[in-house]
């Protein structure tokens, strides 16, 4: 009794009977390839565990100077402020891996033809800066591992032509990474990227509740009267919220029983530890450049590597424009291949990386 | 429930076989109770393996600061030498207290925080008195006696063992 008045009182000064019709009527296609609609909520999740772990760890971590030390004691020191920051490693793991498991179902769905083509861009975008968020986050700790990734990485907006350079001291602040290099990717970090990142999300979400889900080309044959569908609510938040717990007893899992190491502090002076190597993300273009380095010795094969690198982007950013066809035609099917080739070489290049360096 | 058109409603409980509905005085039944049950219980586990790390990871400062606090005994190195008639500031645990060497010789340690809103107090020359500048209270010099103004209680003495060369003051 008590209860249901609580609920019409605020019913009645917040209308949420609107939302809970709104949700109800709201429909999710339910077919054979359904199970890849959870991979954007999966990534949502990652990114709402790093942002509550990152405000927890903003509570110990000093940038500049001190940061190693106060990710030591952070690792070391503070009451499970070891399951905290191997939470937050492990949530952004998780979160590059849900993205690209996302962009390419989204890519073999065919889900950014129109009129979902603002969707494609945006979550591209978001990818973007959510790589940037780990490449910053990555010099944080400030321990030998860290200030190498950034030394190495910072070569990438270095080899742009012309305005490389540039770019790459003002990263940097400075011609050396050293802890102004720290205080301002912590500013990139935790203020800079957020503010991009989540109006962009938001922008993305709407544009998934604008459009609803995408069928995939084999689920667009079946006539408009045999399609099944299932309620968003509470059916299809439902199963979102199972994969939400699946992931997160998933991090759990990972950040107990593999918590994330520190090293040595780090020394501008010390020479690079061996069999070091980037993250897994980052390891199919590591492995690319270093083939084309092979390849085509001296400038020329980071030129090339790069310039690969490039037009590929570009042309997997433009896709929508290029596969514009209901129906899978020629260009379909072109565009199809070229998502194999893609995610083929990804995979080759990043497993040829790790058998490299192990 | 679902009017929509084209909706087929998979229920989230699957078993189709009948139920047998035993309903209690309110007409609620007993599955949907103990499922209710089940999906609290589930919720609380989670929000405590969750919420205690996070309370520990917070609270780790408090409870170093608790260990400071908790020390029983000062040793203040040449403070033998501190001058007939005044006083100086000293840190007791995590407080900051007063040691006063009194005209008759006599020496006093108390704890410097006002019992009234927690400002640091101080040792006035003048008057022998101790006052507090945040609301004007006033106490014993001595016995720290709460002597006028808002503080409700004394504030605690510690005891004091003058040697050379050094003043041990210890929690009573």
């Amino acid at each position: 009794m008590a209860k249901s008045r609580t609920i019409e009182y605020l019913n009645e000064r917040l209308g949420m009977d609107q939302w809970i019709a709104f949700a109800k009527k709201k429909t999710v296609p339910a077919h054979r390839h359904s199970f890849w609609y959870y991979w954007g909520g999966i990534s949502m999740l990652g990114f709402l565990v790093q942002v509550v772990t990152g405000v927890l760890l903003l509570i110990y971590y000093k940038p500049g100077p001190e940061a190693y030390e106060s990710v030591r004691q952070i690792t070391y020191d503070i009451h499970f402020g070891w399951l905290i920051r191997s939470a937050h490693n492990w949530s952004a793991n998780l979160f590059i891996f849900a993205v690209f498991v996302h962009m390419f179902s989204v890519y073999f769905m065919k889900a950014y033809k129109k009129p979902r083509e603002f969707g494609w861009w945006s979550g591209m975008l978001l990818l973007f800066i959510g790589l940037m968020f780990g490449f910053s986050g990555y010099l944080l700790p400030m321990d030998d591992l860290a200030f190498f990734a950034t030394k190495v990485g910072l070569e990438i907006p270095n080899s742009v032509p012309v305005v490389g350079p540039t770019i790459a001291n003002l990263l940097r602040g400075g011609l050396e990474v050293t802890e102004l290099t720290v205080q301002r990717f912590f500013a990139l970090h935790a203020v800079v990227l957020p503010l991009l990142f989540i109006p962009l999300l938001m922008f993305h979400l709407y544009l998934v509740q604008q459009h609803g889900n995408a069928l995939p080309p084999s689920e667009e044959e079946v006539p408009v009267e045999k399609r099944k569908t299932i309620p968003f609510f509470p059916n299809f938040l439902a199963k979102d919220l199972a994969m939400w717990l699946i992931a997160l007893n998933a991090i759990a899992l990972m950040s107990s029983m593999f918590p994330w190491q520190l090293g040595t502090q780090a020394d501008p002076l010390a020479p690079a530890p061996k069999g070091i190597h980037p993250e897994w993300y980052f390891m199919s273009s590591f492995q690319v450049l270093k083939v084309m380095g092979n390849l085509f010795p001296g400038v020329a094969g980071e030129v090339i590597g790069m310039g690969i690198f490039t037009l590929g982007l570009i042309l997997w950013f433009f896709i929508p424009f290029y596969d514009t066809q209901k129906a899978s035609g020629r260009r379909g099917r072109l565009a199809h291949y070229f998502g194999l080739f893609a995610l083929g070489i990804i995979v080759l290049t990043t497993a040829w990386g790790f058998l490299a360096v192990s | 429930m679902s009017d929509a058109v084209n909706t087929e409603t998979i229920p989230l409980n699957v078993n189709t076989e009948p139920v047998e509905v035993e309903n209690d005085e309110h007409g609620v039944s007993r599955r949907e109770l103990v499922m209710k049950g089940v999906i609290g219980g589930v919720c609380l586990a989670y929000t405590a393996a969750v919420g205690y790390p996070v309370y520990r990871y917070l609270n780790s400062p408090v409870e170093k600061a608790a260990s400071v606090a908790a020390v029983k005994e000062v040793t203040l190195d040449g403070a033998d030498t501190l001058p007939i008639g005044t006083a100086m500031v000293f840190k007791f645990g995590t407080h900051p207290a007063l040691l006063i060497h009194h005209d008759d010789g006599s020496w006093v340690a108390l704890d410097a925080v006002c019992t009234h809103l927690g400002c640091t107090v101080q040792y006035d020359k003048g008057q022998k008195k101790i006052t507090c500048a945040c609301h004007g209270g006033v106490f014993d010099a001595k016995t720290g006696k709460n002597i006028a103004g808002p503080p409700p209680k004394p504030l605690p003495v510690y005891a004091v063992k003058v040697e050379k060369g050094k003043v041990q003051v210890t929690r009573a």
